[in-house]
């Protein structure tokens, strides 16, 4: 029996055995894992694609992680079944390893659209290194010159950018009246909007593809797509990027609780004792809005990995929540957007302030209730979200200020004296997620 | 963790501290030649911020839970195993501003030379004394252990 069992090697396996080690230097901890390498930088594999990065700086953390804390890893391996009641897994080779405590950190996986010709040669999802390997396979060998991605999400916008840089002709196809709808309100979308197009990116939006048509010479290969108002879109190849969900099949027939995501408390622990979730696959309390959901983000996974692995060694230790928190930097539009951000207007007792520069292509736009920031977008001009992510996290009430959070040249220096030394000496010393 | 630690009363919003940072990250060295001659142009890593009367440079704490570690996309924000101070790795930055975001007191700029990373304060790794503190005219700035 192994002592703590980890299925999934990512984000939130790195967080967890972290933890783990910081506790216990010598239990037993094996992590699995279906994909042929150890944990990569996912978000990196747009970079991968365009050519940007090599394999070798996206092995996440560090390249002897995990040799270093000691974790037996089983690389390649599909886990296939979890026996609750006998504490084991069974891999895909029929092996079986027993459990004391097991985390779940299976992520997500990419929604692929049942549509008329999607198993044609040339239709991707990207969520992998091995799809950014396929898709730079095919652009090479049939030189592609068009793409189609459907989807404006992170991950739609990622992959255009990757294959905007390798020198295709991409259209961005989005059901919504914007792009990242939901991260971003009309105004921020249409700055980045106006960076794509720069590039040469078509983006047709309020439109869905129907079906994928075949090539005239070989039907069985893309050519383009076919959309809800019956336009056809030349193409060689098409990428999905939808949207994902959490990976549940290992645990959809077992007694664990599945609501959109693994259902966990706020230690991280699901309802069957010494099961525990974290990353992708959980769903967590959100501390913005004061509900249960789903975030599919990097840093939440390695910090949720975290906590779960503190608890998984016996710690009890409380997991403050989840806030919806993107960061993005593509097509030159540095963008941050954290927590409410996608509503405008005054109403339900939400305060809007907003600054909109268009010639600077700067925009910031915050959100207040009750005094207190709910949510923060800004755009061009960034590098004052952390201290406004921090008084939002903290509920500070910034009723008093609050017209100079949106001013050109806000900084730690706008606050009140006492407030702005407490944050720079205290935060500091302070511990956000390990224990004290 | 020895940190840069500022007195705020002690600081009259010069700017030297930003001058010799970037001096200090220059190719030369020298302050002369790297602002006149050396292309990219050198940049500073701590940011004066002056909102008046108040005036104070911010530079990384390296904090002791460092939120920008956790939040990382890339691995480039570390702990560094020997000194215990949060080290940024260019080579490995992809930009994403994550750090930036998390940040709580704003220390991650963007890097002026190239969008696509960032950079901060690293406490002028291998010199024993940072530059901004070295050559604050006012000793506003002091390296402690507190
Ligand atoms: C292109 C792209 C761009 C992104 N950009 C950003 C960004 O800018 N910012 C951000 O915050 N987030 C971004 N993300 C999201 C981020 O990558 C995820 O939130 C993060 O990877 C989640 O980590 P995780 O550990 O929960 O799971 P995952 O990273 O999904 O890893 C789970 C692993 O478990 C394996 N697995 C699943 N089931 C089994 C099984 N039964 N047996 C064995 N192995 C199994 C999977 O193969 C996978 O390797 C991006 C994602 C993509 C794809
Ligand atoms: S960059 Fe910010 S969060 Fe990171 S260690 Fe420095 S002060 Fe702390
Ligand atoms: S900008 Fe660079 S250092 Fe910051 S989080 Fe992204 S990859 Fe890490």
């Amino acid at each position: 029996m192994v002592k703590y069992v980890i299925i999934g090697c990512s984000a939130g396996a790195v967080g967890a055995v972290e933890a783990i080690r910081e506790l216990d230097p010598v239990g037993d901890i094996a992590v699995i894992s279906e994909e042929p390498i150890p944990a990569y930088s996912r978000p990196m594999i747009g970079k991968y694609l365009s050519g940007e990065v090599n394999l070798e700086n996206m092995i996440f953390p560090s390249k002897n992680f995990w040799e270093k804390q000691k974790v037996q890893l089983f690389l390649g391996k599909k886990a296939v079944k979890l026996d609750l009641t006998r504490k084991e897994i069974e891999l895909e080779d029929a092996e079986k390893i027993g459990f004391d405590k097991l985390l779940i950190a299976t992520g997500s996986k990419p929604i692929i659209p049942n549509i008329e010709g999607v198993t044609k040669k040339g239709v991707y999802t990207f969520t992998r290194i091995a799809d950014a390997e396929h898709i730079r396979e095919t652009v090479y060998a049939i030189k592609a010159q068009k793409a189609v991605v459907v989807g404006v999400g992170l991950i739609g916008i990622t992959v255009t950018e990757a294959l905007a840089k390798l020198g295709l002709k991409v259209t961005l196809i989005g059901r919504r009246d914007r792009v990242l709808n939901q991260v971003l309100d009309q105004k921020a979308a249409g700055i980045l909007e106006e960076a794509m197009r720069k590039e040469g990116v078509c983006i047709v939006k309020g439109r869905t593809v129907q079906r994928i048509l075949g090539r005239k010479d070989n039907d069985d290969m893309v050519g383009g797509v076919l959309l809800d108002d019956g336009s056809a879109i030349e193409c060689d190849l098409v990428v999905f990027a939808v949207g994902v969900v959490p990976r549940t099949e290992l645990v959809i027939n077992t007694e664990l609780k599945i609501n959109n995501g693994v259902l966990t408390d706020r230690f991280t622990r699901t309802n069957i004792p010494d099961v525990y979730a974290c990353g992708d696959v959980a769903e967590t309390y959100d501390f913005v809005v004061g509900k249960q959901r789903v975030l599919a983000l990097w840093p939440l996974a390695r910090i949720s990995g975290r906590v779960a692995g503190y608890n998984m060694a016996g710690l009890k230790l409380e997991y403050p929540g989840v806030a919806s928190m993107t960061a993005l930097n593509h097509f030159g539009v540095p963008i941050i957007s954290v927590g409410l951000t996608t509503q405008s207007g005054d109403s339900e007792g939400y305060e809007t302030l907003v600054f909109h520069d268009q010639k600077r292509r700067i925009y910031r736009k915050i959100m207040l209730k009750s005094g207190k920031i709910m949510g923060m977008t800004l755009v061009g001009d960034v590098e004052r979200a952390g201290v406004i992510f921090h008084l939002m996290k903290n509920k500070v009430n910034v009723e008093d200020f609050k017209h100079k959070l949106i001013a050109d040249n806000f900084s730690l220096a706008s606050l009140p004296e006492t407030l702005r030394k407490q944050l720079i000496w205290e935060v500091c010393n302070e511990f956000h997620y390990s224990p004290k | 963790m020895k940190r840069v630690y500022v007195n705020e009363e002690l600081c009259m919003g010069c700017g030297l501290c930003e001058v010799y940072c970037a001096v200090q990250h220059s190719k030369s060295r020298d302050l002369l030649k790297a602002f006149k001659r050396e292309t990219p142009k050198p940049v500073s890593r701590i940011k004066l911020l002056q909102e008046k009367p108040v005036s104070f440079p911010v530079q990384c704490k390296s904090c002791r839970d460092p939120l920008c570690v956790s939040a990382c996309l890339s691995g480039a924000m570390h702990v560094d195993e020997k000194t215990g101070s949060v080290i940024h790795d260019e080579e490995r930055c992809i930009g994403c501003l994550t750090c930036v975001m998390v940040c709580p007191i704003g220390a991650v700029r963007i890097n002026p030379n190239n969008s696509e990373t960032v950079i901060k304060c690293d406490l002028c790794q291998g010199s024993e004394i940072p530059a901004c503190v070295k050559f604050c005219p006012n000793e506003a700035l002091t390296l402690e252990e507190r």
